[in-house]
């Protein structure tokens, strides 16, 4: 036994470690990737095992219950969620489950806090300081990665309103509620763990901070905050993977960790905004974009129907489709589909292009095109496909806006200046569906609107495609 | 792969000989510098993620990440005849309960997403 303790355990946990590293490296491509989450899910087998075995002696029938009610209650609920969400929901269920591994994060915390004895790291009131340091750290990222998430996830779900809230001097009041947490955190070392309220008052200013932090985010900002909140709760977990000496928790916080700060700087260069800038907050209005209309829309712009579409794609070579979140907000992947499989029997060669920030979330217009069976090799990056548009005759743009504003390339004084945008209007005719004139999310009016190339298909996304396969 | 087996006997192997040795190491410096190293493997092997399965990236590593339920069963597993026993008994009773949610959900909706991704003609 005790060689299990100290020797195989370890290396069991390292073993597992090691396979949730193979889990990310499998999504290298979606050929690995079903493999990868095998390994992903065995390491989580391994790492439990090896707990539950660790553990064997003291586990009483009270412990069981514990554990298999509360395995149990959390399966069932994670199962039907992961079986019924729709695909269009996504960005809001990984917000909601980045809140879970926070709550989890805080909760061992505490948990360590009351019972040193069980974790090896001291006793009540005598807790060893770098153990004090790492589970106070944990538990205020992880309550920060909670508040943070929640409010995440009422933004990207509708039950708040995806303006940001802008509160007096919020910029000190976070600086200050930062420095009164790591005054608690003083206080709690100095007391060597005796004194609960300050690791409770640090966490619930903690939680305070995650709604003060990404309550100013504008909604068209989610997907950087919730790479953000991803990198959050693995380093949260990291944290505690100190306290408790275990590998395949550090290992697991430091993948995370790394994956979230990844994803955030993706999104950030996709809009050519500084990450700081982001965090700070203020910028972009409502993610329904139709409502910032206001500006100048009594310019000339050509207007057509289902069947000019119809007729105009028919008669194309080659046509690049540009999904936006307007798509998936209309639920027309489907119809899209449809659409273009028509296309095809006409000989028509059709590709996708989706720009790195469309959707609420990294990689969220790929995930509808492949429910929408799309096979992925007809689904291309911005980089690889925007040389293209020149020599295709048709751009169909399908809810997205501001990623293929011209502005981006031309107009030094929009805000959206040296964004990497889909040149969309090389394109012999570029079709535009669109519900009103209204500008995006970042209040600009789409020079792309007025050009003689453009076609204005105004209408909602799935009515419109509806029509355009019935005029085909 | 293949390398996984070798490494982990060698590493096995490797353990008493050295074991004076790492007595005298501080353990949080041990465990920091597996938490660097993680951190380098991280940085590479998701930058090698291609952008077209950066949603299932998203929901993996959510899922991996409640392998923080190893602390939750430690603080479910405490006895509850010392001093603070029970508090962390249901502490780590509630974790296991959210902890699961997102091994269950997480590990299955990329599952889910994952069988979707089909190439021409599969």
């Amino acid at each position: 036994m005790q060689q299990f303790t100290t020797t195989w355990a370890p290396l069991l946990y390292l073993v597992a470690g090691m396979l949730f590293i193979l889990a990310l490296r499998g999504l290298s491509s979606p050929a690995t990737a079903r493999k990868g989450n095998r390994n992903g899910i065995i390491g989580m087998a391994i790492a439990v095992a090896t707990t539950i075995a660790l553990l064997w002696p003291q586990l009483d029938v009270t412990t069981w219950g514990i554990l298999i009610a509360g395995a149990a209650v959390g399966g069932v609920i994670g199962a039907i969620i992961a079986r019924r969400i729709p695909m269009t929901a996504m960005p809001q269920l990984v917000a909601a489950f980045h809140s879970l591994v926070g709550m989890a994060a805080v909760l061992v915390a505490a948990a360590a806090l009351y019972a040193p004895a069980e974790f090896g790291i001291g006793t009540v009131g005598s807790i060893a300081t770098v153990s004090l340091i790492e589970l106070a750290i944990g538990s205020a990222i992880g309550a920060l990665t909670f508040t943070g998430s929640v409010i995440a996830f009422a933004k990207l779900n509708g039950n708040m309103s995806g303006s940001p809230i802008l509160l007096p001097a919020r910029h000190l009041l976070n600086i200050g509620l930062a420095a009164a947490i790591v005054a608690l955190v003083v206080v709690l070392i100095l007391s060597s763990g005796a004194a609960t309220w300050a690791f409770w008052t640090l966490t619930v200013l903690a939680f305070v901070l995650g709604i003060t932090l990404i309550i100013p985010i504008g909604g068209a900002d989610m997907p950087v905050v919730v790479s953000m909140l991803n990198s959050y709760s693995g380093w949260a977990a990291a944290a505690l993977g100190f306290t408790l000496g275990n590998f395949a928790l550090i290992i697991t916080g430091a993948l995370v960790g790394s994956s979230g700060a990844i994803l955030s700087y993706i999104m950030c260069k996709g809009m050519n905004r500084s990450f700081i800038s982001v965090i700070l907050g203020g910028f972009g209005a409502d993610d329904s974009g139709g409502a910032a209309a206001g500006a100048d829309v009594d310019r000339p712009f050509k207007q057509g129907s289902a069947d000019d579409a119809a007729f105009i794609m028919k008669n194309a070579s080659k046509v690049i489709i540009v999904p936006g979140y307007g798509m998936a907000v209309a639920q027309a992947q489907h119809a899209l589909k449809e659409m273009v499989e028509l296309l095809k029997e006409e000989g028509v060669e059709v590709k996708y292009a989706i720009h790195p920030v469309a959707g609420r979330m990294p990689g969220h217009m790929n995930v509808l095109l492949a429910e929408a069976q799309v096979p992925y090799d007809e689904v291309f990056e911005l980089e690889d496909i925007n040389s293209e548009f020149n020599t295709s005759d048709v751009a169909f743009v399908i809810g997205a806006n501001d990623v293929t504003n011209p502005a981006a390339k031309t107009d030094q004084a929009s805000p959206i200046y040296g964004m990497p945008v889909l040149n969309v209007e090389d394109a012999g005719t570029v079709l535009f569906i669109k519900r009103s004139m209204g500008s995006g999310y970042a209040g600009i009016q789409n020079e792309l609107f007025f050009k003689d190339n453009t076609m204005m298909l105004l209408s909602d996304a799935k009515k419109m495609v509806e029509n355009i396969v019935k005029s085909l | 792969m293949k390398a996984i087996p070798v490494v982990l006997s060698a590493l096995a192997l490797a353990l008493p000989a050295h074991a004076a040795e790492i007595t005298n190491l501080n353990p949080t410096v041990f465990l920091a510098a597996i938490f660097a190293l993680a951190c380098f493997v991280g940085y590479y092997v998701v930058w090698s993620v291609t952008p077209a399965l950066h949603t299932p990236l998203m929901a993996v590593t959510n899922a991996i990440s409640s392998v923080i339920v190893v602390g939750a069963i430690v603080a479910a597993a405490s006895s509850g005849l010392i001093n603070g026993g029970w508090t962390a008994k249901i502490l780590g009773g509630f974790a296991v309960a959210l902890a699961s949610v997102n091994i269950f959900g997480g590990f299955m909706v990329t599952q889910r997403m994952l069988a979707m991704y089909k190439k021409k003609g599969e």
